[in-house]
């Protein structure tokens, strides 16, 4: 097999589109290369041409506006992601997603939007970013445009980018009052291990702290693709905002849940694990919410 | 074949140039091009840690960094750390506590150990277990490797080493 390939590294987003596009299906951008590297050199992708992404300003830029919300560079590492204070302060279910992709090192350099683009099933980056209603921007040769991150993956390793498009930011809305987020996983190994489930929670309250006012769970590695558990989280919403509510969302969460049994586990663990991390991250959405820290 | 990416890089604080495949990964071209064969090839996929460096800074994987991606950056690798004086000081502590064994996983742990005490000057048991999770050792079981990660803490911050 041929594992040679080019290299290039724009420093603007137009060079970068024009060299994807001119290059053709042969064509892959670089962000972290924690994927890519290691599926080019097992020969599960192939590509000629490399375009690194990581010397181009605002693909590596982090910016948050109190009237705006979040803009998260595409080539930002996951370490930045997980440190970054307004970040940790507004946006905690990314902190989670971000800080338990792989170990230290695959952090300082594995990128969320990598993570996103990469559109594994088990993306740890991919559910956090769904339940706190992100969007993609895209750019590409006919400019650019915005699509939620809840419809960017279409099936396994595949997402809505065409040829000669890029992945610029991702756009996080400003956080509502009364709203907290989190995302578990279920590994057997606590560090560098992949997701058998994980479980993505937001959860706005109303004035009284009690009532669910508003509500969104995504999962993943329990179907093709990222999942959005709708029934699960409509159902909450004017619910009083406890365990037996989240109980209920939880067996809901399973009925949409659409997992295979795999080396990571099988069909009715899965099963189980979506009803019992959907239940704890609904709870850690919940102290969030209520202005509780749970971090150890 | 792809023409070859002439590198320009600061190496262990000098200036070093070379020519390299743009496939080739930083840490061939470390061991096979630029002849420092401290960081080793463990697994060559990101889960090991055996080819650890400093890359501007932050720890690195570089088995997973391309050659060409080093263009314009620092690297810092085990070969540079000891200086005329001696040991680095993580270095000395591993000696002190036992923290090897056949040795083939020290300069990676030795670099994430000066990654995190870079950063981090007292971190707990915990947090360096944590932070080293991505470097494997198939000798030690980890305890003199935790020992001599929090020896060095002392040894760094001016505290005499304790037992
Ligand atoms: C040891 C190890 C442990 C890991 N642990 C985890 C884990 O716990 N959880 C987890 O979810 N993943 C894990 N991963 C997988 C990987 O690290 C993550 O998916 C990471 O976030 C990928 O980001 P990256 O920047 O390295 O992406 P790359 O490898 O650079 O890119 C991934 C894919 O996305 C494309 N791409 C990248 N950026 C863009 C862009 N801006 N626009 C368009 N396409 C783009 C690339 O062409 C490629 O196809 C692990 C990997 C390793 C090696
Ligand atoms: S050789 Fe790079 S992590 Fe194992
Ligand atoms: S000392 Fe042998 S692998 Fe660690």
């Amino acid at each position: 097999m041929n594992f040679s390939y080019g290299y290039r590294a724009p420093d603007t987003i137009a060079e970068a589109v024009r060299l994807l596009q001119e290059g053709g299906s042969g064509a892959r951008p670089l962000a972290g290369g924690t994927d890519l590297l290691v599926q080019l050199r097992h020969g599960i992708r192939q590509a000629d041409l490399l375009v690194d992404l990581k010397r181009i300003p605002e693909l590596s830029a982090v910016r948050y506006d109190p009237a705006d919300g979040l803009t998260l560079g595409a080539a930002v590492p996951c370490a930045d992601v997980a440190d970054h204070p307004d970040i940790r302060a507004h946006y905690p279910a990314l902190v989670d997603g971000a800080g338990i992709i792989g170990g230290s090192a695959i952090r300082q350099r594995a990128t969320v939007g990598g993570n996103l683009c990469n559109a594994s099933p088990s993306g740890d980056a991919i559910p956090p970013l769904i339940v706190l209603g992100a969007e993609a921007e895209i750019a590409g040769p006919n400019g650019s445009c915005r699509v939620p991150v809840s419809s960017f993956c279409v099936g396994p390793g595949l997402h809505l980018l065409d040829q000669g498009e890029m992945l610029v930011a991702l756009h996080l809305p400003i956080p509502s009052p009364r709203s907290g987020s989190c995302y578990l996983r279920f590994t057997p190994r606590g560090e560098m291990d992949i997701a058998v489930v994980g479980a993505a929670a937001w959860l706005q309250l109303d004035e009284s702290l009690s009532y669910i006012e508003d509500a969104r769970i995504a999962l993943s590695a329990v179907a093709p693709v990222p999942l959005v558990a709708e029934t699960a989280a409509t159902w909450l919403i004017g619910r009083p905002a406890d365990s037996e509510s989240f109980a209920q969302a939880g067996r809901l969460a399973q009925e949409t849940a659409r997992p295979i049994g795999d080396v990571r586990g099988t069909l009715p663990q899965r099963l189980h694990l979506v009803g019992v991390m959907t239940r704890r991250a609904l709870q850690g959405a919940l102290r969030r919410a209520k202005g509780e820290t749970i971090d150890g | 074949m792809a023409d070859k990416v002439h590198v320009t890089t600061l190496l262990n604080g000098e200036s070093v140039e070379f020519l390299c495949a743009p496939s080739q990964t930083l840490l061939e071209c470390l061991r096979d091009i630029l002849g420092l064969t401290g960081a080793k090839n463990g697994c060559n996929d990101g889960n090991c840690g055996a080819c650890s460096v400093l890359l501007d800074g932050r720890l690195a994987n570089s088995c997973l960094v391309l050659g060409a991606e080093a263009d314009g950056r620092t690297v810092i690798t085990i070969e540079g750390l000891a200086d005329w004086a001696g040991l680095h000081p993580i270095q000395q502590s591993f000696v002190e506590e036992d923290g090897l064994q056949c040795g083939c996983c020290t300069p990676g742990m030795i670099i994430a150990a000066k990654a995190l005490l870079d950063r981090e000057p007292n971190p707990s048991d915990g947090r360096i277990r944590e932070w080293m999770a991505g470097n494997l050792c198939r000798c030690t079981g980890y305890e003199t490797i935790t020992r001599a990660v929090r020896r060095a803490a002392a040894h760094l911050n001016g505290e005499g080493a304790e037992g």
